[in-house]
């Protein structure tokens, strides 16, 4: 019915008030089929709100849901295409896994035995074959999870919609099943709209994100895009970790620009690496993550283009990583003020962690900077 | 360690003290209740079981005992569907005035019976109603309403609010969705609130004194009878029937109310009220 | 149009309350009106005078029988709610403390099932219990202890008290039990933690955030206790009437409702000034909490 030119899901200038507050404020969106999409923002961003508007659990206050193209204002939740897992999973209680998973089915016109067939199927997808029998109440966190799948996906949704599924699970589980909603999305090939306000779990699974503050979609792009440019220092703060330095303006034209950072230098930044700054902003910064920089050790040389000194200020161990707080030689030339930034490096066997202190050097490229104005 | 032991230990002698204090009248019941002597006094005389009997033979009380399960049904029953009207709208709605409107709804539980007895009582004959075990009936809902609004809130409230939304979303109605999912998890608070209107009633002696008109309940044929010494042995009789029963159906209710935790999984955390 | 998602949940919220919102105002608050409009007018031989007055409550605060029956009431439910809960405290403390957790729902039920029996049949047996001929005096004669039966137990506030005390006993230990089970147990470690002994803990952490259960044992037991009508009926012989008797004599036997209602108006006030009074106290314990 659909083909690649009309998207999945489309919002269009979507506003929701809960009396005074305004919930939603201007939503445009479309999600393609097939899309392992993600709402990505802190609690009480909106995010849930805009999922189950689209599941039709709340009414807008103006603008438009579509869904594989049909207007949704007058199509309720029980008969819109599109099927939720909560976040709290809600398996019936009262009900056994199988009966669970049968639920949507009651109306359905198949005979037993093909519904009973059907539900198997859908037990089996979600790895849990042979626990049709069980009672729902003794289920670990991970089955319930499983069993809300399998309840959702036997009714063949064109939209599964998934409001902060993994939250309740523990961090090993959670990951485990992280690559499983990959893996069965894959598998079902229907478009996945996923909640969530764990970024990690955001950039792992998604194929696009959108990052939501206060009502309104920040920032709109694939996980690679929203990681290395983020629009603004906000989704760069919320997206991993970023260190910001203030920047000093130099030069501006055609959408280039060139800036003094202290500690780095002057810099020239083209058109892809400059971002909007946010409205109460203190003045242009510049933003890059941890991993982009190289601690050299003495003699070592790098590849990347320039190199800065700096005195380690604090070691933070993690086994695998060690992250290094350094604080930039010639920092404090714009302002007074000595800047630390925070360098991650890989642990590398025999390698010893050079301690507080140490006066290092670093190596660094300018097409890992971002300016935010 | 030790010193807890004692405290523990002290604390437990009183509680169980305590309990036979509260258990005092109830446990004499029986005693009289099979005592062949006529006055209710020790030493006890001999084993008989006459007072049944003249229990079971007397008019008045089976006229009461009919009108008092009566009044106890039809209370109960219209009690805990206002209560179940009200505790969804409590649990699961926001609305202008709630509390206000709650407070008020809940306020024959702390409001002194004569006054609500009264109250009625005035307004009935005003109106000119006759008084009737109708009258009754109108009195022990408003009484039993807060208390199984109390019993179905509670089991209201601990109900997950998206299991209603996923049957929704399952393509249920909001209808089937409730009576499909939502009905049968506060099944056992239903029975709870029954049970428990239903002993209220049957036992609330002030408004059944005051709106009855002639018709007698249970507890007013008790009431009138305790002047006469002679009949205090056959009330005893009624008194351990009456405890019996009531015990049987407290039973009952504990039984569903644990039954009900224990099919959702839930942990118990207490008893009634 | 901003507001239409409320709008529509408020609407289902009042559709749903209606019911019982509708049958309380008509069988409660209708009456409840009836009688404070009855307080004001003056009483006519077997009718009510539509004539406004005051004469009722000037009769209600100066008549001595009725101050006398008034102070007795509040005396009387006074001290019940204090022998009440000061019994009930430790029962409470015991079940949540010291009672294993799957064990604490049988200890409640036991506790509540008293309560459920005939409420008549256990006020008639204290009388006999406490009686001339009762179950303690002809023990107590029967084993040579006493010659002349006690007659301080019965037909007096004492034994008022003492059988008002055991009706309200499971209204008293409920709300005290709940609110110790809120206790974070930790807590009580902490404080043990931080230098004070069990006693202290006890006195510093525990009590204080048992307060507001306290303070609703104490509310849900005066309010009925100082309306009860049967046991000043039986128990007091009829000797002794409290504020709900007088009421009623009022009312019915000597016909005359307006000083009846403006009576039944005045308790409720009395009521409702002393329910706020600890409901005051309650908010403040609950603002040294937060």
């Amino acid at each position: 019915m659909s083909d690649d030119s009309s998207p999945m899901i489309e919002c269009r200038e979507l506003q929701k008030y809960y009396g005074d507050y305004h919930a939603l404020r201007g939503i445009d969106l479309s999600i393609r089929e097939g899309e392992f999409f993600s709402l990505l923002g802190p609690s009480g961003c909106g995010k849930t709100t805009l999922l189950r508007v689209i599941a039709g659990f709340e009414d807008i206050s103006a603008g438009a849901v579509l869904i594989d193209g049909r207007h949704m204002e007058d199509v309720p939740a029980n008969r819109r295409p599109t099927n939720m897992v909560f976040q709290s999973y809600a398996i019936f209680p009262h009900l056994s896994v199988a009966e669970n998973v049968a639920f949507g089915l009651r109306r359905d016109p198949r005979p037993k035995p093909e519904k009973a067939a059907m539900v198997e199927e859908a037990l089996e997808m979600v790895g849990l074959r042979g626990y049709g029998g069980r009672a729902a109440h003794a289920l670990s966190g991970g089955q319930r999870q499983r069993v809300a799948l399998a309840r959702a996906l036997i009714l063949k949704p064109k939209v599964l919609l998934l409001d902060e599924p993994l939250s309740a699970l523990d961090r090993k589980m959670r990951e485990q099943m992280q690559v499983e909603l990959i893996k069965l999305q894959r598998q079902v090939g229907i478009t996945f709209v996923l909640v969530t306000h764990d970024q990690e779990e955001a950039l792992v699974m998604s194929d696009r994100i959108a990052v939501m503050f206060e009502g309104e979609i920040a920032q709109l792009d694939e996980p690679e895009a929203l990681y290395a440019r983020p629009a603004s220092r906000r989704v760069a703060d919320f997206i991993g970790v970023m260190n910001f330095l203030p920047a000093r303006i130099l030069d501006e034209a055609d959408g280039r620009a060139t800036a003094d950072i202290p500690g780095l230098g002057v810099v020239d930044l083209p058109e892809g690496q400059i971002s909007r700054a946010d409205a109460d902003d203190s003045g242009p910064m510049i933003g890059f993550r941890p991993e982009t920089m190289t601690l050299l050790r003495p003699g070592q040389t790098s590849q990347q283009a320039r190199e800065t000194g700096a005195v380690i200020d604090e070691v933070v161990y993690y086994g695998d990583m060690t992250y290094y707080d350094l604080r930039l030689d010639g920092s404090a030339r714009l302002d007074g003020k000595a800047r630390t930034v925070r360098i991650s490096m890989r642990n590398v066997f025999g390698r010893d962690v050079p301690c507080v202190g140490t006066a290092v050097r670093l190596a660094w490229s300018p097409g890992s900077l971002v300016l935010f104005r | 360690m030790s010193a807890g032991r004692f405290q523990g230990g002290g604390l437990r002698a009183y509680t169980l003290f305590y309990l036979l204090f509260l258990y005092a009248p109830i446990l004499l019941l029986p005693l009289f209740a099979f005592n062949s002597g006529t006055i209710i006094a020790f030493p006890l005389k001999g084993f008989t079981t006459d007072w049944f009997v003249q229990m079971w033979g007397n008019a008045t009380l089976r006229r009461a005992l009919t009108n008092s399960l009566t009044i106890a049904m039809s209370a109960s029953v219209l009690a805990t569907c206002f209560g179940i009207f009200a505790a969804r709208a409590s649990t699961r709605f926001e609305f202008p005035g709630k509390t206000g409107i709650m407070g008020f709804i809940m306020l024959p539980m702390v409001l002194p019976e004569i006054i609500v007895a009264m109250s009625l009582l005035v307004v009935l004959l005003g109106v000119g109603a006759e008084l009737s075990i109708l009258t009754v009936i109108i009195g022990h809902t408003l009484i039993c309403m807060p208390y199984g609004i109390a019993i179905l809130s509670t089991a209201f409230a601990s109900l997950d609010r998206s299991l209603e939304e996923a049957a929704y979303d399952l393509g249920e109605t909001k209808w089937s969705a409730f009576r499909l999912i939502t009905l049968p998890l506060v099944m056992p608070g239903i029975i709870s609130s029954l049970l428990i209107s239903f002993t209220i009633s049957l036992d609330e002696f002030i408004i059944a004194f005051f709106l009855a008109g002639n018709e007698p309940t249970l507890p007013t044929y008790i009431f009138s009878q305790l002047r006469f010494p002679k009949q205090i042995p056959m009330i005893m009789a009624l008194g351990t029937v009456l405890v019996a029963l009531s015990i049987i159906l407290l039973a009952i209710g504990e039984y569903f109310r644990r039954r009900g935790i224990a099919r959702i999984g839930g942990k118990d955390s207490g008893g009634f009220l | 149009m901003a507001k239409r998602g409320m709008d529509a949940e408020a609407r289902q919220g009042f559709t749903l309350i209606a019911p019982p919102f509708i049958y309380a105002l008509a069988i409660l608050a209708a009456p409840i009106l009836t009688i404070l409009s009855y307080s004001f007018l003056t009483d006519g031989y077997l009718e009510v005078v539509r004539e406004f007055t005051l004469d009722n409550y000037r009769q209600v605060w100066t008549d001595p029988i009725v101050r006398t029956v008034m102070l007795r009431s509040l005396m009387v439910s006074a001290l019940v709610t204090l022998v009440t809960v000061v019994l009930a405290f430790p029962v409470a403390y015991y079940v949540s403390f010291m009672v294993r957790p799957e064990r604490k729902s049988m200890w409640l039920f036991l506790i509540t099932i008293p309560f459920w029996t005939s409420y008549l049949i256990r006020v008639f047996l204290w009388k006999v219990i406490l009686g001339y001929n009762g179950v303690i005096n002809s023990s107590l004669t029967g084993l040579g202890i006493i010659d002349e039966p006690l007659t301080f137990i019965l037909y007096n506030v004492n034994s008022i008290v003492l059988t008002l005390a055991h009706a309200y006993a499971p209204f008293a230990i409920l709300p005290i039990f709940v609110a110790l089970e809120k206790i974070d147990r930790s807590l009580l470690e902490a404080g043990r933690d931080l230098g004070e002994n069990r006693l202290m803990t006890f006195w510093r952490v525990t009590l204080p955030l048992a307060m507001p259960g306290v303070i609703a044992a104490v509310l849900i037991v005066f309010i009925p206790t100082i309306g009860d009508y049967v046991t000043p009926e039986l128990i007091g012989g009829g000797k002794i009437p409290m504020i709900a008797n007088l009421i009623q004599v009022q009312m019915l036997a000597l016909d005359n409702r307006p000083l009846g209602s403006a009576l039944a108006v005045t308790a409720m006030l009395v009521v409702a000034v002393v329910s706020l009074l600890f409901l005051a106290l309650n908010r403040r314990f609950l603002k040294v909490k937060q």
